[in-house]
């Protein structure tokens, strides 16, 4: 089964109109590679970056630059994400 | 149902997306870690979109008023057109990011030619699903080699996987005279050319993951012609049980 005991890494993304990586939770993951995809895959899926960062206890590792229409473009399109997408009925009144 | 080739083959692509999306979705909850709970709904979406632009287009080609939904969700297994290989059981972790790995090592290479087709509709759709499918290859190739790599349990899954799913591989790189026809006038991908970029990401991988490369034996195959594994019918049940019980029902 699965080892419970994956190191722990902090996620820090830059937002597009942000002027520095921004710390918005953690992952746990094996390494390095596999903490950047587990970023990714948890703190980006509503097109909230374009840079992500895995910080384990005393090391950074960043996102290659490059790699940014592949990592987060493919939200773009997924407009069922936004609130905004779905109707509220009338009755709900201020949410 | 219309024979243009046209239409069959944005169906082909549209139908192996969408069983494959729907086979990572149906991990969602059932993940080692939430993480890769995530990154499988991320890719089954991803697959799940490129299905619905495909069977809009679809749709379009057929002109007979049948849109995404009708499409998806009221056809029967002998109508579908996925490769084989994407209805195959999720199995355990290995085996469904095996086959993960197996497909995209294929789709992704394949995305980037067709966005080179003359057809401008299909080119679109490919210019965004090559950026999806780059990142399914890579995610999956970095949990083969983890995997494979790893302990002696994960190495004996995902070599299992490997020899399991390796006969449905050959169905990706078949060319039909359906295909043949698209290919001549530049619209459809050939896939012959892409053999051996997908055998040089799979040696790659495979060697760094320390597994061993099944040999080519008996291909299986029939799927894009509507034979199918047992699977699929099952796979529809869950899929479409809302549209069939409740007619037109949106939400």
């Amino acid at each position: 089964m699965s080892d419970k005991n994956w190191p722990l890494w902090e996620v820090f993304i830059r937002t597009r109109n942000g002027l520095a990586h921004r710390h918005v939770g953690s992952v746990h993951a094996v390494d390095a590679t596999m903490a950047l995809h587990a970023a990714r895959d948890t703190y980006t899926r509503r097109g909230e970056g374009l840079s992500v960062w895995v910080v384990p206890s005393n090391a950074i590792t960043a996102s290659d630059p490059a790699d940014k229409d592949m990592m987060f473009e493919p939200t773009a399109t997924k407009i069922y994400r936004h609130p905004t997408f779905y109707e509220i009925p009338d009755e709900v009144g201020h949410m | 149902m219309t024979n243009t080739p046209l239409f069959q083959y944005t169906l082909r692509l549209a139908d192996t997306a969408l069983i494959l999306g729907h086979r990572l979705s149906e991990w969602v909850g059932h993940s080692p870690v939430i993480e890769e709970d995530l990154a499988f709904g991320n890719m089954g979406l991803d697959l799940i979109g490129e299905a619905r632009a495909l069977y809009t287009y679809a749709g379009q080609i057929e002109g007979k008023g049948r849109d995404e939904d009708a499409l998806a969700y009221l056809r029967d297994a002998g109508d579908y057109r996925n490769l084989l290989l994407v209805e195959q059981p999720n199995g355990d972790f290995a085996n469904t990011m095996v086959r993960q790995f197996l497909y995209a090592a294929f789709a992704y290479p394949h995305f980037e030619a067709l966005k080179g087709s003359k057809d401008e509709m299909l080119a679109a759709i490919a210019a965004k699903a090559a950026k999806e499918m780059a990142y399914h290859v890579r995610h999956a190739a970095e949990w083969t080699i983890r995997l494979g790599d790893g302990t002696d349990e994960s190495h004996n899954r995902a070599q299992n996987a490997l020899e399991e799913l390796w006969p449905y591989t050959g169905e990706m790189f078949e060319v039909d005279p359906i295909e043949r026809a698209l290919i001549d006038i530049g619209i459809a991908v050939d896939p012959t050319p892409l053999r051996a970029v997908w055998d040089k990401t799979i040696d790659d991988v495979l060697a760094e993951a320390t597994l061993s490369r099944p040999r080519d034996g008996y291909m299986q195959s029939g799927g894009r012609s509507g034979r199918h594994s047992e699977y699929l019918g099952f796979i529809l049940a869950d899929l479409q049980f809302l549209q069939r019980a409740y007619p037109g029902a949106t939400w």
